[in-house]
C-alpha cells in the first residue's frame, strides 16, 4: 500500500457511495441483531430489487446507532430519516417511501436530545461504515492517521501529541495515556508488545463491544500508531469469547488490513512493521486486570500478580508492554488526524475529550451514548436518557460496575469526569451506567455486586477470596432480616480490610458498592436491620419470629 | 552480589539497618531479627504475595506493601508493627480460619502448624466470622501421603515446590474464589498420578496439616524444611 493507493481507495469508495441516491443503513450490531435486524436487512435488499430500485438504493449493514431500546434501527442517508422497531414486514413500505414522505408509523425523531446532545469521536463511524468493509473505513478518513505518523512524525512526536491531547485511559482508572506510552517507549528492550484490553466484563457495560463490532479498523489503526510510538512490532487484542460478532468482525478487519498492507511488514513502504493477533478470554472477569490478562495471553491461569514491576517494564513474555482499553485506542486516530489541541479543547480541565457510556436500567432511552466530559449526570439521565419510565422516581445511578458506586439524586449536577466521580465514592470505570428508580433496594444492589465479586475473585489472595465471601454473607443476613447492628459494624470493618489489603484492583475496589450505598443510603440499611423491613419491597424479609436469636 | 548492587540504609520501625539494594523488606527484617508474619512466603520458592500477612507501611506510599516482594530503597521508612497492621493481620487470620476446617485439637500438625502459631503470635482470640465448614473430600489414595483439603489455606507452596524444585508439576489449582482448590494431575486421585515422584517435598513445605505423611497421629506431623535452601543454592550453582 502506498499513500497514493490509500487516497485512491478512498476516492473510489466515496464515488461509489454517491452513485446511490438513497443509502439505507441497517444496524447489524449485537443488540439490533438480537431483535432480528439481519432479516430486516435481507428483506430490504430483496425489496430494493423487486421494486426495481437497486440502481438508486443501497442497503448496508452498519454498527450501533445508539438507541438500542428502539431496535432494530434503520437510517436513510442523505435524507436523514430514521426508523425504529423495524420488522421485515416494514421493508416494502420503507423502500416505497424513497423519494416520497417517510413512513410515519416507524419514524424516530433525529432531532431529539438523545441524538442532539451527543458528541461523537469514538463512535463517529458507528452507524455509518460497514464494519466488514475496509474500503468504507478508508473512505471515512481511515488509516490517514497511521499514514500521517509513519510519514511525518517521529515516535517521540506521536507520544508528544497523545500527551498534549490530555487523553486518559478509558478502562476506568484514568491513567494518562501519553505518560503510559512514554514509559513503554523508554523501557529498554528490542522486543515490545501492544495489547488492547477488550475483556469488558462489568455487568451492564457494552461500549467496547459496540466499538469492536461497529468499527473494528479504528482499533487496529490506534494500535498500529501505538506500536510505532513505543517501538512494538506485535499487538494482541484480548477480547472475551462471549462477543462472537466482535471476534468475527475483528478477524475480518485484521485479514483485510493485512491484505491491503496496512498491517504486516513495511507498512506504507516504511521500515515499520506491525502485526495483530486475537486472544480470546474464557469468561473470567479478573482477566480485565492487566497482569491477569497478560498471564492469560501467555497461556497461564488468569491470575494477577503484584506490581511493580508494571507491564510497561515487564509485561507479556517479560517484555515491556503497553496495555490500553478499546476505547482509548479508538480515540488515537482522530487525535492524530485533527491534532492534540482539537481534542484538548473538549471536556474539563483534567478530563479531556468524550466518554462513551452504556446507558442501562430504569431509563427510557437505554443504549449507547458518547458525551463530552464535564456533562452532568442529570443531563445524561434526564435529557439524553429521556428520564425514568412509568412515572417512577429516580433513586441512584451506578457507574463503574462492581468497582464503582451508586450516586444519589443530590449529586446529579456534578460534572462527569474522573475526579468528581471519585469524590462521590464511585469511579468513571469503563462506562457502564445503570439507572435505578425507587423500585430498587440499595442493599440488594450492593449484595448483587458483592455476589459478582465473590464469584469472580480468582482466589489468590486471602482478603479478596474470603473477605468477599464473608461480606456477601453479611449482606445476605441484612437483606433477609436476620442481621444485628454488630453485623453492620463487621461489614464496615471488612470493607476497610478488603480495600486496603487485597492484591489487585478487583479486591481493592470490591467494597465500593457497599461503601457508596452506606454513604448515601445508610437509612435503608438501618431499616433492614432494625425494623426488619425493605423500603423498596425487594428483599424477602423473614418475620421477626423466624429470626434465629 | 553483582558489583552494581548498592549498599543502602533504611529505617525499619525506627531502627537504622543496612541492606543490599536487591533485597526485599522481609529479608532485611529477618536479618535483623525483626518479625513479619508470612504464610505463602517460603525461602527458596518463587514469590507470590498472596497471603497479605506481610503487608507493611512504607512512608510516602498510600498503599500497604507486601514485604516479601517489595525491594528496599535508600532512606525508606518502613513500619512493620503498627496497630493498623496488627488488626489487618488478625482479621486475615480469622478469615483463613473461617474458610475451611481448622480444628487444631484433632489435626496431625497440632503444635507444628504455621497457621496455629501465627494465630497465637498475633493474639487472635476468636473468629468474628461465621465458619464455612465446606465438606471437602480427603484424598488418601497415595500410598505414603494424605491430602486433606479441609486444612488447606491455598498458599500454593506445594504447587510451587513441585513445579520449581522437584520439576514434576503434579500440583496445580482449580476453581475460583473460596472454591479454589489445590489438585493433583487435573483433579485425579493422587495415588493414580503418573507425574508424582513421591519425593514428599510438598508435605514438608505445607504450613498446615493439609499435607501429611500416612501413619501420623494427632500432633505427630512436624515438618522438615532444611532441604529447601540447600536445594535452591544447588540449583543456582552458588554452593
Amino acid at each position: 500500500m502506498t499513500p497514493e493507493e490509500l487516497g485512491e481507495i478512498a476516492a473510489t469508495q466515496q464515488e461509489a457511495v454517491l452513485r446511490f441516491k438513497h443509502r439505507i443503513h441497517v444496524c447489524t450490531a449485537a443488540s439490533c441483531l438480537s431483535s432480528g435486524s439481519d432479516r430486516v436487512k435481507q428483506e430490504l435488499s430483496k425489496e430494493v430489487v423487486s421494486q426495481g430500485r437497486d440502481k438508486q438504493c443501497q442497503v448496508k449493514g452498519v454498527g450501533c446507532m445508539g438507541l438500542c431500546v428502539k431496535g432494530p434501527l434503520v437510517s436513510v442517508k442523505p435524507d436523514n430519516v430514521m426508523y425504529q422497531n423495524v420488522t421485515p414486514q416494514d421493508a416494502a413500505d420503507i423502500i416505497k417511501s424513497m423519494d416520497a414522505s417517510p413512513v410515519g408509523r416507524l419514524e424516530c425523531a433525529t432531532d431529539q436530545p438523545f441524538f442532539r446532545r451527543q458528541v461523537k469521536i469514538v463512535l463517529e463511524n458507528s452507524g455509518r461504515v460497514d464494519p466488514e468493509k475496509i474500503g468504507d473505513y478508508i473512505a471515512a478518513h481511515g488509516y490517514e492517521g497511521l499514514l500521517k505518523v509513519l510519514t511525518e512524525f517521529s515516535p517521540g512526536e506521536v507520544i508528544e501529541q497523545v500527551l498534549r491531547s490530555g487523553l486518559r485511559g478509558r478502562g476506568g482508572a484514568g491513567f494518562s495515556t501519553g505518560l503510559k506510552w512514554s514509559m513503554v517507549s523508554k523501557a529498554d528492550s528490542d522486543r515490545k508488545y501492544v495489547i488492547c484490553n477488550g475483556d469488558e466484563g462489568d455487568p451492564g457495560a457494552f461500549m467496547d463491544r459496540s466499538v469492536l463490532e461497529g468499527d473494528p479498523h479504528r482499533v487496529l489503526e490506534g494500535m498500529a500508531i501505538a506500536g510505532y510510538a513505543v517501538g512494538a512490532a506485535q499487538g494482541y487484542i484480548y477480547v472475551r469469547a462471549e462477543y462472537p460478532l466482535a471476534i468475527k468482525n475483528l478477524k475480518t478487519a485484521i485479514r483485510q488490513a493485512q491484505h491491503h498492507g496496512l498491517l504486516g511488514t513495511n507498512i506504507f513502504g516504511t521500515t515499520f512493521s506491525f502485526n495483530i493477533d486475537l486472544r480470546l478470554g474464557a469468561g473470567a472477569f479478573v482477566c480485565g486486570e492487566e497482569t491477569a490478562l497478560i498471564a492469560s495471553i501467555e497461556g497461564k491461569r488468569g491470575m494477577p500478580r503484584t506490581r511493580p514491576p508494571y507491564p510497561s517494564q515487564e509485561g507479556v513474555w517479560g517484555e515491556p508492554t503497553l496495555i490500553n482499553n478499546v476505547e482509548t485506542f479508538a480515540n488515537i486516530a482522530p487525535i492524530i488526524r485533527n491534532g492534540a489541541d482539537w481534542f484538548a479543547r473538549m471536556g474539563t480541565e483534567k478530563s479531556k475529550g468524550t466518554k462513551v457510556f452504556a446507558l442501562a436500567g430504569r431509563v427510557a432511552n437505554t443504549g449507547l451514548i458518547e458525551v463530552p466530559m464535564g456533562i452532568t449526570l442529570r443531563d445524561i439521565i434526564f435529557e439524553i436518557g429521556g428520564g425514568i419510565p412509568e412515572g417512577r422516581r429516580f433513586k441512584a445511578v451506578q457507574t463503574g460496575g462492581p468497582s464503582g458506586g451508586c450516586i444519589p439524586e443530590e449529586s446529579l449536577d456534578m460534572p462527569v469526569d474522573y475526579e468528581s466521580l471519585k469524590k462521590l465514592g464511585s469511579i468513571m470505570g469503563s462506562g457502564g451506567m445503570i439507572v435505578m428508580d425507587d423500585s430498587s433496594c440499595m442493599v440488594d444492589v450492593a449484595k448483587y455486586f458483592m455476589e459478582f465479586c465473590k464469584t469472580e475473585s480468582c482466589g489468590k489472595c486471602v482478603p479478596c477470596r474470603v473477605g468477599t465471601y464473608q461480606m456477601h454473607g453479611l449482606l445476605e443476613r441484612i437483606t433477609d432480616g436476620s442481621a444485628s447492628a454488630q453485623d453492620l459494624a463487621t461489614l464496615v470493618e471488612l470493607c476497610d480490610l478488603v480495600q486496603n489489603t487485597s492484591l489487585c484492583g478487583l479486591g481493592q475496589s470490591a467494597p465500593n458498592p457497599v461503601l457508596s450505598t452506606l454513604r448515601y443510603f445508610r437509612e435503608e440499611y438501618r431499616v433492614h436491620i432494625e425494623d426488619k423491613a425493605c423500603p423498596a419491597n425487594v428483599c424477602q424479609i423473614h418475620s421477626a419470629r423466624e429470626v434465629p436469636a | 552480589m553483582s558489583p552494581q548492587v548498592r549498599v543502602i540504609t533504611l529505617q525499619v520501625d525506627g531502627k537504622e539497618v543496612s541492606a543490599r539494594g536487591d533485597q526485599t523488606i522481609l529479608q532485611v527484617a529477618r536479618e535483623n531479627s525483626m518479625f513479619i508474619p508470612t504464610l505463602c512466603y517460603l525461602n527458596g520458592l518463587s514469590l507470590v504475595g498472596a497471603c497479605r500477612l506481610c503487608l507493611v507501611e512504607v512512608k510516602g506510599s498510600p498503599k500497604l506493601q507486601p514485604a516479601c516482594v517489595t525491594r528496599v530503597e535508600e532512606n525508606m521508612e518502613v513500619s512493620i508493627n503498627s496497630e493498623r497492621l496488627s488488626k489487618y493481620r488478625r482479621m486475615i487470620l480469622e478469615l483463613l480460619f473461617s474458610e475451611r476446617n481448622h480444628i487444631c485439637s484433632v489435626c496431625v500438625s497440632n503444635g507444628h502448624c504455621e497457621l496455629q502459631n501465627l494465630a497465637q503470635n498475633q493474639q487472635m482470640t476468636h473468629v468474628h466470622f461465621p465458619y464455612r465448614y465446606p465438606k471437602l473430600e480427603l484424598d488418601s489414595s497415595h500410598n505414603r501421603f494424605v491430602y486433606d483439603p479441609n486444612r488447606c489455606i491455598s498458599c500454593t507452596r506445594c504447587v510451587r515446590v513441585c513445579d520449581e524444585i522437584e520439576g514434576a508439576h503434579t500440583w496445580d489449582i482449580m476453581g475460583r474464589g473460596v472454591d479454589l482448590k489445590v489438585i493433583t494431575d487435573l483433579n485425579q486421585p493422587w495415588g493414580n498420578s503418573d507425574t508424582c515422584t513421591g519425593c514428599g517435598k510438598c508435605i514438608h513445605v505445607c504450613p498446615t496439616g493439609a499435607l501429611a505423611e500416612k501413619g501420623k497421629s494427632v500432633t505427630e506431623m512436624a515438618k522438615r524444611r532444611q532441604f529447601l535452601p540447600y536445594l535452591t543454592l544447588m540449583r543456582e550453582g552458588r554452593w
